[in-house]
């Protein structure tokens, strides 16, 4: 097999190159913050009475929770605030395809490139 | 190509060289100094999503499949010593798209923990001065700056820092955990007050899958003890070695810090604080205790975001070195021997998200390129095994019980996938998409620069079935 010559990239490629790999991370990363779909579903579940007992606490929880600087009216919105777990079906079908899509791509295309690797560094020899 | 075991390393016939000067216990300080920091804040956001016994479940769990990474890795990077880690044994056994998705899997998973580090340390400091007004801003950037200059100067002197910074927040913890009369509980720790029945698992077992995403926090980072293969004096000796007492290090650590903290806080606390082991030295009274764990806690901040440095620039340069980027990138200091346009190249993306992105948001990016990296590693060892059964290649470190590691870690990468998804599910679809993009983008354009048989650059036999 004939050994694969690659052709030398420009400068200006190679600027090019380093752009579109700068750009897409900033787009991957900071997208999703920017669209604000970062982050899980939590809310405060508010309580009438702000005791110690109403929000759950016994008296060694309480002694602490003082000895950190709070009062139950401070710490009630941290005790209150709680993660509502939702299971979004069709959100993680999408997830799992896109997944199992990506990782199956990757091995298929990996393989395809893996052949012209040994083929070459093999029959060379 | 050739890989030698001498101080140099000829690349492509080029004279590019890092320098082989270190030691297991530089491979030790790498792993355990870009891990250890997530027992001093992370580990505990476990328990606000599933409550303090959820966080002990998945320091558990999630430890079983560091242990399988590490036994994968040890064997795999042993045998494979090259720069960038699994990024050379992915191009070895997997494919050139897979090399190229999993360097970048490395650089964002230990950039994204760099700009954690940095936010950490800056935050940490603001919150010990108390003054009104100070943000953290110029804490990150002198952080980031002074790392980045560390990492240019020489790999040798970065390890060195990070060997005694790493052992100082370590032994901190060791000293904490022995100040509280571990083995006695209603003087200084409470866990049987603390959590109770009733609190131990607030949101049932949906609450522990959902804690894997913050429970890989506790040793996310460990496998970049990989990165230092091609300047490991002898690979096969310090890669597992350092690897595995690394590992070791940590799930004692790790162990030990859930046990104080969750007898010293309500979990509600626990569970949103950025502080937990400084938090449990100022409950216990003592302010030695309190400045000790202060101290250490930007210690480990700074130990990691060093070796994050270290291993992410040394991926980038990788993904020069094969043309997988320009290959102005693997240029090597003449003088100094780092890969210093790759950390240069790395300096201002660490900045940028640090200014962005929150502690909680810079956590999760680098969570899911792990996740994504071991699921990889799963896969990774059992095509290994496959194409160069035992005996068939001098391995330098075999691991016990295949397949059953690689079968533990893909259940547990897929748990763990489900748990990002109860979080951050539109954030891991963003991200897979971009790999997916990039990659189409890397097979129908770039790869064509690329020079086919100089990838495989190992003495080894022809892979079975090919």
């Amino acid at each position: 097999m004939s050994r694969y010559k690659p052709p030398e990239q420009s400068k200006a490629g190679q600027i090019l190159d380093i752009a579109v790999v700068v750009v897409a991370i900033f787009v991957a990363l900071w997208l999703p913050l920017k669209l604000g779909l970062a982050g899980a579903a939590k809310s405060i579940d508010p309580l009438d009475a702000k005791t110690w007992d109403a929000l759950g606490q016994n008296a060694t929880m309480a002694s602490i929770w003082e000895k950190l600087g709070y009062t139950p009216e401070t710490a009630h919105d941290i005790i209150q605030n709680r993660f509502h777990y939702v299971i979004d079906w069709p959100t993680l079908i999408i997830m799992a395809a896109v997944l199992i899509g990506y990782f199956v791509f990757l091995f298929r295309a990996s393989d395809r490139e893996y052949r012209e690797v040994i083929n070459e560094k093999f029959d060379d020899k | 190509m050739t890989v030698a075991l001498d101080n140099t390393t000829t690349i492509h016939g080029d004279r590019v060289s890092l320098l082989r000067v270190l030691g297991p216990a530089h491979v030790w300080a790498l792993g355990v100094g870009i891990v250890l920091v997530g027992e001093f804040t992370g580990w505990n956001f476990a328990a606000d999503k599933g409550g303090a016994l959820a966080a002990l479940i998945v320091c558990w769990l999630v430890g079983l499949l560091y242990t399988s990474v590490a036994m994968i890795d040890s064997e795999v990077t042993s045998t494979v010593a090259a720069a960038g880690g699994q990024y050379a044994q992915a191009k070895h056994i997997v494919g050139p798209l897979m090399a190229f998705n999993v360097a970048l899997f490395l650089v964002f998973a230990y950039t994204m923990l760099e700009v954690s580090d940095a936010i950490l340390l800056g935050d940490t400091i603001v919150a010990k001065a108390g003054v009104e007004g100070l943000t953290h801003n110029s804490f990150i950037a002198a952080t980031i700056v002074v790392l980045a200059w560390l990492n240019y100067r020489g790999v040798l002197m970065t390890l060195n820092v990070n060997f005694v910074i790493t052992a100082i927040a370590y032994i901190s913890i060791v000293i904490l955990f022995f100040s509280v009369s571990p083995w006695t509980q209603g003087a200084v720790l409470k866990l049987n007050e603390l959590v109770t029945p009733s609190n131990a698992l607030p949101y049932g077992w949906i609450g522990v899958i959902a804690a894997f995403q913050f429970g890989i926090w506790y040793y996310l980072g460990i496998e970049g003890t990989t990165q230092a293969a091609e300047e490991v004096r002898s690979p096969a000796r310090s890669l597992p070695y350092g690897t595995m007492a690394g590992m070791i290090t940590l799930l004692i650590a790790a162990a030990m810090t859930w046990y104080v903290c969750a007898s010293m806080m309500p979990w509600e606390y626990l569970g949103i604080t950025y502080y937990p082991l400084w938090d449990a030295g100022k409950l216990t009274g003592s302010p030695l205790l309190e400045n000790l764990l202060f101290i250490a806690t930007l210690l480990a901040a700074l130990a990691s975001a060093n070796g994050c440095i270290n291993d992410a620039a040394r991926a980038w340069f990788s993904l020069g070195r094969d043309r997988y980027l320009p290959s102005w990138f693997s240029a090597v200091h003449p003088r100094y021997r780092t890969p210093y346009r790759s950390i240069l190249f790395l300096l201002p993306i660490a900045l940028a998200f640090a200014f962005i992105a929150d502690l909680n948001q810079a956590i999760t990016f680098s969570i899911l390129s792990g996740v994504l990296q071991y699921t990889f590693m799963s896969i990774n060892i059992m095509m290994f095994r496959k194409k160069w059964p035992l005996g068939s290649i001098r391995r330098g470190y075999t691991h016990p019980f295949h397949p059953l590691p690689a079968i533990v870690l893909f259940c547990l990468c897929v748990v763990t996938f489900f748990a990002i998804f109860l979080g951050f599910g539109s954030q891991l679809i963003a991200m897979t998409i971009f790999y997916f993009l990039i990659s189409l983008w890397f097979h129908f354009y770039r790869y064509k620069f690329v020079r086919r048989g100089d990838q495989f650059t190992m003495p080894w036999p022809k892979p079975q079935g090919y």
